[in-house]
């Protein structure tokens, strides 16, 4: 996995995500998911290019249901854009590089 | 100018066979990928009908075929195309970020799952709507479900979820199934999938999350609602062909019209896999597809007096 892209667990949450004042994008996924699988190079594209701008990182629903759970997350990928500790933005399913591009886009001046 | 002896836009099974074998005539190849290669490959728990391969992932088969198409020069890039258009060389295929120009292409751009359209599925979407039971089966544990469709990606997704959750449902619009024998025969057989046969689903409901659906008899006209917590939809696929518009005939569903040879209506435009017409959209049948496209892509070449001629 790229280096530009952080691991979120239950533990680093509050103080990573949400009390984060760079917008942050997280990537909802588990090991089974094939479509999640499908949208790693480009997310890890997404924390490349926008390196500053944007904290990018992954999160385990298997590992953190907690965290999952609150979000209503029953459906992976699920990407959220927070911004000052708020969903900005949710995409669900999978998406081309050029997509997720957009939709940071759209946050990000 | 760089200019590709063949681009082929699509990295699933077809995509990647086709990669293979024009790789080992020494055309110049690039496989366009729009999200990841693999295509619908990587959506499958698991393969077994597949010949010479007993059972496999999904993942892992797509990877092998990538590992090959690449082992023999096929190059790899990802982009959305955006516009296809003749030029005096060929081809130029425009993606959001780059213009390419080819001599020929292969179209194997497969298709996505189709949408029922009723009030909810929209807005439950990742919320218990789902077309992907490997995915977010696991959300549903326990719980009860429903899987809408009659075909092999219906009963496939309630086989899996049946080991997973406490009862499933196979809401079907016929009272018989097109799926393969052997799955119906899965199906039949577990005690926690019922069929509600001959009825359509008209509402998914839930506020936050999907508690209910309600469906229609078909026959009777009877209405009712069943609770659940979530709808899997495996209702058939729709052609990923809107680009080829008007450039390249297409059937009245939206899929690529073919010779057997996969040449198209279009001079050096050929196609392969589930979004031709007539295909049986399988990974074997595929493969056959990107094979054929790959050959009559060389020939086509060779006839044009764009490539020498082998002999």
């Amino acid at each position: 996995m790229s280096a530009n892209v952080k691991t979120f667990t239950s533990d680093n949450w509050d103080g990573e995500v949400l009390k984060s004042t760079t917008p942050v994008l997280v990537d909802f996924w588990a090991s089974w998911c094939g479509p999640c699988r499908m949208i790693v190079p480009h997310v890890e594209a997404l924390a490349e290019k926008y390196l500053g701008k944007l904290v990018v990182g992954k999160l385990n629903v298997d590992e953190n249901p907690n965290v999952s759970g609150q979000y209503g997350i029953r459906g992976i990928p699920t990407l959220l854009l927070f911004k000052n500790g708020k969903v900005a933005e949710q995409v669900v399913g999978v998406q081309s590089k050029e997509q997720l591009a957009k939709m940071v886009d759209r946050h990000i001046s | 100018m760089d200019i590709y002896k063949t681009i082929i836009i699509g990295g699933g099974p077809a995509g990647l066979a086709a990669a293979i074998y024009t790789g080992r005539a020494r055309l110049r190849t690039l496989v366009l990928e729009k999200v990841a290669t693999g295509g619908q490959l990587l959506l499958t728990d698991y393969v077994e009908n597949y010949p010479g391969i007993l059972q496999t992932e999904g993942g892992r088969l797509m990877e092998t075929f990538l590992e090959q198409a690449q082992k023999f020069g096929a190059e790899l890039a990802y982009g959305e195309v955006h516009d296809l258009r003749p030029n005096a060389d060929g081809y130029e295929i425009v993606t959001g970020e780059e213009t390419y120009h080819t001599l020929s292409i292969i179209v194997a751009t497969g298709s996505s799952h189709r949408h029922i359209g009723v009030p909810g599925e929209k807005e439950l979407w990742g919320k218990g709507v789902s077309v992907c039971a490997t995915c977010d089966g696991a959300f549903f544990k326990d719980q009860i479900v429903a899987v809408i469709g009659g075909g092999d990606s219906a009963l496939t997704e309630a086989i899996f979820l049946k080991n997973l959750c406490r009862q499933v449902y196979i809401i079907h619009r016929r009272d018989e199934l097109r799926a393969e024998q052997i799955l119906q025969e899965r199906a039949i057989a577990a005690s926690n999938i019922s069929f509600c046969w001959n009825t359509v689903l008209e509402e998914i409901v839930g506020e936050k999350e999907v508690t209910s659906v309600r469906v229609k008899n078909v026959k009777t006209g009877e209405r009712s609602e069943i609770a659940l917590s979530a709808v899997f939809v495996a209702i058939g696929m729709t052609p990923n062909s809107g680009f080829l518009r008007p450039l390249v005939k297409l059937d009245e569903n939206g899929f690529v019209l073919a010779t057997h040879q996969m040449a198209t209506s279009a001079p050096g435009i050929f196609v392969a896999g589930d979004v031709r017409s007539a295909s049986y959209r399988q990974i074997a049948t595929s493969v056959g597809d990107g094979v054929t496209a790959a050959m009559s892509v060389e020939l086509w070449l060779e006839n044009s007096g764009l490539i020498p001629a082998l002999k």
